[in-house]
């Protein structure tokens, strides 16, 4: 048992509310509740008021949407929409992109079929497949997760551009908002860590048990779709911060980003959830995925001042507070000045950018990431594995990193090494499989 | 040098009669089983015409290969290099194909089939040692011995074939096996670290697991069309592939690769080892 919000003894008496109602932690209300305004790619903007009581209020009475996990740390698979989405992000993340080998959309659709029963099995802790004892066998579970509980496994399936190229025949049902991002300031992008024709996010609180899925999921695909890349990110485990602070990211600052309000569908349906009437009708409450492998300059980073630090995140390191404010959760003072005339807040540093005019939104669903060192310089590789949904990539995610590559500061300590998209297929019922609606 | 060839002689000797005390006294220990579970339908009538022409097989590939080896050995004696090196690689296809069969056969493997540092320094001996010198240093110096042992060792390998029991299980997973030694050296070029001859290797060992697939196809078919027409398209797939790095009568250099080869050759051993790796069906009941 690790988190909070899952244990306590008024657990089962209303299962979706009650876990809420009892001992949300205050990591997950920073996650889970809104404060309008921008959605971050890093550090938090806006965040002021994030704990009003009326924002507590709504937050505890809507959660039918958010895909909180059962008194087994089980997180259904098969819903309105896929999990792994609104859902409370978990401690580790394994990202793969697939490319497909077959040219055959038949056997497309029996990947999609065989993937989906394998997923229903791994998220609810079984195994996959039924040859399991058999000593002439390969065993059709590779095992390494047997025993181990649920820890509220998530796996989400997408489809990228390329996906709708002349292979399957379905250019025609290519949607409009699945566009390839325009290049951005700040981008060196690499093909090792971008596009795929298939995108499948794994969400665990146990990392082995990511890996599994993933692992599992390439094999069951073999001679179908190959893996074109990979990444696995974390962040600081529920046990080592029980009472759920504001994350930080790499670069040592709170990571409490600004997100809307998972609870509130209406929101949900705004800022997240596409509709048949964007114009693909098979994308009715899916949604559009953005990741972004985001290396950090850790040695720059790591050698400019703690003034300069905080001038480039326009917030306090320690506090997490807004320049010239005591606590995180201070108003975001856009306006003040100080006694030379000057912006308290520099006017490129991340959270006015970030922030905008407030009217842009995305969820965002970021992980850190370390993939060991850059044997080309000797320094560390590791970042952010930025990811993000939202309705209509054009609209939101777009414009915002437009404004953000042009003049962030924080652009002097990062570099985009990776880049792709992807189109998130709505839900599916039991009985049903992933991408029925498009295939 | 005198003391040194009487002892490999005397060596040989003893090889040679422990040899055959070994297969008159006791068969068990070259058997192939591959596992302790109950192989019900192994036992049946129709898994005999399967065994005995795969045993067929192995043995025409170990008699073309004592030929082969000869001729090769009989260059690296004569100081031929380039004849030698000429040979080499389509001597070595002969073995690949053959594999699961050695492996059985305990030390026979290491001796005609090790790299350096597979085995102690003292010990390496086989095509490997001769590889280098040939490619390494351009001579056949000091290869007498080592042409002489190795084909003793062949001729052994032979021998001893007569021994094996072959059983549907070693046809199953020897099959496997050879994708898997495609996998772990061939494909990345580490088998033939001084010739770069991996891409003859690596289409003999693709050979032996397709005629495997060949023997068992009928039967495979039986119990589940849809995988051994899954494992054939897997076969036809790699062999067109392999066939873009042929070049007159062989292979081109592993070092005319480029990674993307590599990468499209491994996913396609992969995509074929897999559905072959369930052809364990055909021995259920």
């Amino acid at each position: 048992m690790t988190r909070p919000i899952d244990s306590g003894p008024d657990q089962g008496e209303d299962k979706e509310t009650g876990m809420l109602k009892k001992s949300i932690s205050r990591r997950d209300l920073l996650r889970l509740a809104g404060v309008g305004g921008a959605g971050l790619l890093f550090g938090g903007a806006g965040v002021g008021g994030l704990f009003s009581t009326k924002e507590r209020t709504a937050a505890k009475n809507s959660a039918s949407e958010a895909k909180t996990a059962d008194k087994n740390n089980i997180i259904s698979f098969y819903g309105s929409h896929q999990a792994g989405i609104v859902t409370p992000p978990q401690d580790f993340i394994v990202f793969a992109a697939f490319d497909l080998t077959t040219a055959s959309l038949d056997e497309v659709r029996m990947l999609f079929k065989a993937w989906t029963a394998a997923s229903a099995s791994m998220t609810s802790g079984e195994m996959i497949g039924s040859s399991n004892n058999n000593v002439n066998m390969p065993p059709s579970d590779t095992g390494e997760a047997a025993g181990l509980t649920p820890s509220r496994t998530t796996i989400t399936f997408g489809v990228g551009p390329s996906f709708f190229d002349s292979r399957f025949g379905l250019a025609g049902k290519r949607p409009e908002a699945l566009t390839e991002l325009p290049p951005f300031g700040g981008d060196e992008l690499r093909s090792e860590w971008s596009g795929g024709d298939i995108g499948v996010q794994v969400n665990a609180d146990d990392l082995q048990i990511a890996f599994h899925a993933i692992r599992n999921l390439a094999r069951i695909a073999r001679g179908k779709a190959v893996l074109r890349w990979t990444q696995e990110g974390f962040q600081r485990t529920s046990g080592s911060d029980p009472t759920g602070s504001t994350p930080r990211n790499l670069m040592g600052f709170k990571d409490g980003t600004g997100n809307p309000d998972v609870h509130n569908e209406t929101e949900m349906k705004k800022v997240v959830w596409a509709n048949a009437s964007d114009g693909a009708g098979w994308m009715d409450r899916g949604s559009y995925m953005v990741v972004r492998r985001i290396r950090i300059r850790v040695e720059v980073w790591d050698r400019s001042t703690l003034g300069d630090q905080e001038a480039t995140f326009g917030r306090h390191r320690d506090s997490g507070a807004p320049i010239g404010a005591a606590h995180e959760f201070d108003k975001l003072d856009l306006e003040s000045k100080d006694d030379k005339g000057k912006p308290v807040i520099p006017m490129r540093s991340h959270v006015r950018l970030a922030h905008g005019d407030g009217s842009v939104k995305i969820l965002r669903r970021s992980f850190s990431y370390s993939s060991g060192m850059d044997h080309k310089t000797g320094q560390l590789d590791a970042g952010l594995l930025f990811i993000c949904f939202n309705r209509d990539s054009r609209k939101q995610f777009i414009p915002m990193q437009q404004r953000m590559g042009q003049s962030d500061l924080l652009n002097e300590y990062i570099v985009h090494t990776g880049s792709a998209v992807f189109a998130c297929f709505p839900g599916v019922k039991e009985g049903g499989y992933i991408g029925e609606t498009l295939f | 040098m005198k003391f040194k060839i009487v002892a490999f002689l005397m060596a040989c000797t003893i090889v040679f009669t422990g040899c055959g005390s070994n297969a008159a006294d006791k068969n068990e220990p070259a058997a192939v089983t591959t596992n302790d579970g109950k192989e019900a339908a192994a036992t049946d009538d129709t898994w005999e015409p399967i065994v005995n022409s795969y045993r067929q097989f192995t043995i025409e590939q170990a008699d073309t290969f004592i030929i082969e080896t000869e001729k090769f050995v009989t260059a690296v004696k004569a100081g031929d290099v380039e004849k030698a090196k000429q040979l080499y690689a389509p001597t070595r296809m002969y073995y690949e194909r053959i594999e699961p069969i050695a492996d059985a056969l305990g030390d026979l493997d290491p001796n005609i089939d090790a790299r350096e540092n597979d085995v102690e320094e003292k010990d390496w001996r086989g095509f490997h040692r001769i590889e280098q010198a040939l490619w390494e240093k351009n001579s056949t110096a000091g290869m007498d011995d080592y042409a002489d042992r190795l084909l003793e060792d062949v001729k052994l390998l032979r021998a001893l074939m007569e021994t094996v029991e072959v059983e549907p299980g070693l046809l199953v997973t020897g099959a496997v096996e050879l994708l898997n030694e495609v996998s772990s050296s061939k494909v990345v070029g580490e088998e033939e670290r001084y010739s770069h001859t991996d891409l003859y290797d690596f289409v003999a060992n693709v050979e032996g697991a397709s005629k495997i697939h060949e023997l068992l196809k009928d039967k495979l078919n039986e119990k589940d069309a849809a995988l051994n027409e899954q494992i054939a398209k897997g076969f036809a797939d790699l062999e067109q592939a392999l066939s873009a790095y042929k070049t007159g009568d062989g292979y081109v250099s592993y070092l005319e690769l480029k990674e993307e080869d590599t990468k499209k050759l491994s996913r396609l051993i992969d995509a074929l080892a897999e559905p072959l790796s369930q052809m364990g069906i055909i021995l259920e009941a």
